[in-house]
């Protein structure tokens, strides 16, 4: 076992199987978190993430495996465990008896924190998280945003060394996410090691240091978000949407377009839109219609004209173009064959 | 500490004071107590309105119209106060732990903190039980006003206390298993099911020996824990009318405090702790 000598969380082997589940929610998970270092769990609703989590914020028993947080093996001491750690679960499970500020003053006296320090503290994490003004306030009148940033306060109240976001930006608009982010990384710049779990790849990709991958329990994938997106073939992707009116098969497409020079790679992503529901614009699929992405070994736009002659040649037409770099979306698809979301 | 592996540099917060979980364990009943304290009068008549009918129905307006005999309502009160212990015991722990298990899981931010999640399900009991006894000390004043008079002597008071200790004890031990144990959809109809038997079978409106001429009642009645508090009440505060002896009630009541605590504290864990 190669153990991480600044690792501030260390699980190996790590296996949870619930008890009315026939598979495993976590199967043999290792990995390693630095002091000071920003981690993602990448992965979609079910993959183990919300459970690796558990498991390492004592919340839940392993069934087999070990994990470690701050030094302290959390299954056979969760009490000295928990001393280390701060949580900011998905849901919100704030005091409602309490006002916030009291909810963070609970939480403090909960962990120790001298009653001197308490207050002083709880002024700071207001502030910081813009809820000055609210601390007396209900919690009930709270909306979305402002639990989570409270929550993110609360957890730092007795200034845990380690804290786990589970899905810090679920739910919130685009403002308040921002904003939890900032946040997110002025702790991480503070020197807290963070752990948070996503499903959300930009998220992932402009927030961690390191990202794990993970699916069905396993984790697929573990590296910078740069190195993983390197891992893909391509240096940049062209999505295309064709439209033909009459039966073109996906196969002659793929090949069709694989065959031209620059293209590395073809992804047909017609069965994706399917399972991806609501796209807002009519899927080109049912119309005889496909959606592919093509990994190039160059820049797109040059690539479009060949391709939309390429289309045209087997009788179907460019019916949208969409130009990127590979992203950690792209690593998943490549990895699990299906959309994060 | 003790459990760190030297190939790990040491947390950052060692040189934080490390409270003991004894502390954390007064902070977390700290906090169920100034939530109490702020709704005290929510408090209070959530605890003592159904009491304070039936000593008005049963101790006075049946005496007052000739339904009951005289003497009635003396027998009556130390029941009714026994009940109100128990009752109030279990209806601080079984409810709130159900909403918080299953919705708000409000107490998660008390799972989290650093003493072990059977405390958290032990504080509940105890917190529980001051409720109770909190409840059961009004009821005094309570019925010294509608009854005009109540059995009382100053001999009574250490077995009075015992036994109304133990029975908020083994209400809020009740309240933890049924909180715990019954899934969230079927609460009201557990509730239902558990909370007026219990109210009609525990010897509070009637004493235990004079079941005899209905065996098969009396023999449901001893397994229901508020009689052997009814009982060892009446033994308390009217040692002269038959009773069960004490030494029986404070055994089964320490007993049934034992059995519903033990299954209880797992029923919390088996809910904290996936």
């Amino acid at each position: 076992m190669n153990h991480v000598n600044d690792a501030m969380v260390e699980i190996v082997d790590l296996v949870k199987k619930y008890k009315k589940s026939t598979a495993l929610a976590v199967d043999k998970v290792t990995f390693a978190v630095r002091r000071g270092e920003l981690f993602g769990l990448l992965g979609p609703n079910g993959a183990g993430k919300t459970t690796t989590i558990g498991i390492l914020t004592t919340r839940v028993h392993p069934t087999s495996g070990h994990a470690k947080v701050a030094g302290i093996d959390v299954d056979r001491d969760p009490v000295g465990a928990r001393r280390h750690l701060g949580v900011v679960p998905q849901r919100n499970n704030l005091d409602r008896s309490l006002s916030i500020l009291q909810n963070l003053l609970f939480h403090a006296a909960y962990h120790g924190v001298p009653t001197h320090e308490r207050m002083g503290r709880a002024t700071k994490l207001l502030e910081q998280f813009g809820l000055r003004e609210k601390g007396n306030d209900r919690i009930d009148m709270f909306s979305g945003g402002q639990a989570q940033r409270a929550m993110v306060a609360r957890a730092l109240m007795h200034e845990p060394d380690v804290l786990f976001l589970d899905e810090p930006s679920t739910g919130l608009d685009p403002a308040a996410r921002l904003f939890v982010w900032d946040r997110i990384r002025e702790l991480k710049a503070s020197g807290v090691t963070i752990v948070l779990t996503t499903h959300d790849m930009d998220e992932a990709a402009s927030l961690s240091d390191r990202v794990g991958i993970m699916d069905h329990g396993h984790l697929l994938a573990l590296d910078t978000p740069s190195a993983l997106t390197r891992t893909l073939p391509g240096k940049s992707t062209l999505e295309i949407t064709t439209s033909s009116p009459g039966q073109l098969s996906p196969h002659r497409l793929t090949q069709c377009l694989g065959d031209l020079g620059g293209v590395e790679r073809v992804e047909l992503l017609d069965d994706l839109m399917g399972s991806e529901g609501d796209m807002g614009e009519e899927p080109s699929g049912g119309k005889g219609g496909h959606r592919v992405r093509l990994f190039l070994t160059g820049s797109a736009p040059p690539m479009i004209a060949p391709v939309a002659s390429a289309l045209a040649d087997l009788g179907a037409a460019l019916h949208d173009v969409h130009v990127g770099t590979p992203s950690l979306e792209d690593v998943f698809i490549n990895l699990t064959g299906r959309l994060l979301r | 500490m003790s459990t760190s592996d030297p190939e790990f540099i040491s947390p950052i917060s060692t040189d934080d004071v490390e409270i003991g979980p004894v502390w954390v364990f007064v902070a977390v009943l700290r906090r169920d107590i100034y939530v109490t304290g702020k709704e005290l009068a929510v408090f209070l008549a959530q605890v003592i309105i159904q009491p304070l009918l039936m000593l008005f129905v049963f101790g006075r307006i049946l005496s007052d119209l000739g339904y009951t005999r005289h003497g009635y309502a003396h027998l009556l009160f130390p029941g009714i106060v026994a009940l109100t212990a128990t009752l109030t015991a279990l209806q601080s722990t079984a409810l709130p732990l159900v909403i918080d298990l299953s919705y708000t899981k409000e107490i998660e931010d008390r799972l989290l903190a650093p003493l072990p999640v059977s405390w958290v399900a032990i504080e509940k009991i105890i917190f529980a039980s001051m409720r109770a006894l909190v409840a059961a000390a009004m009821m005094f004043p309570i019925g010294l006003l509608i009854l005009g008079s109540i059995p009382w002597s100053a001999r009574a008071v250490p077995m009075l206390v015992l036994v109304l200790v133990l029975a908020s004890l083994v209400g809020s031990a009740l309240g933890l298993t049924l909180g715990t144990l019954v899934p969230v959809q079927r609460i009201s109809i557990a509730f239902a099911l558990v909370l007026t038997p219990l109210i009609f079978t525990g010897c509070s409106q009637y004493p235990w020996p004079s079941l005899s001429k209905l065996p098969w009642f009396q023999w449901l009645t001893t397994i229901n824990p508020i009689t052997y508090s009814s009982e060892g009440m009446r033994g308390a505060l009217l040692p002269s009318l038959p009773h069960i002896a004490s030494w029986i009630c404070i055994i089964m009541l320490i007993f049934s405090f034992v059995l519903f605590a033990t299954i209880g504290v797992k029923g919390f864990l088996r809910r904290a702790i996936d």
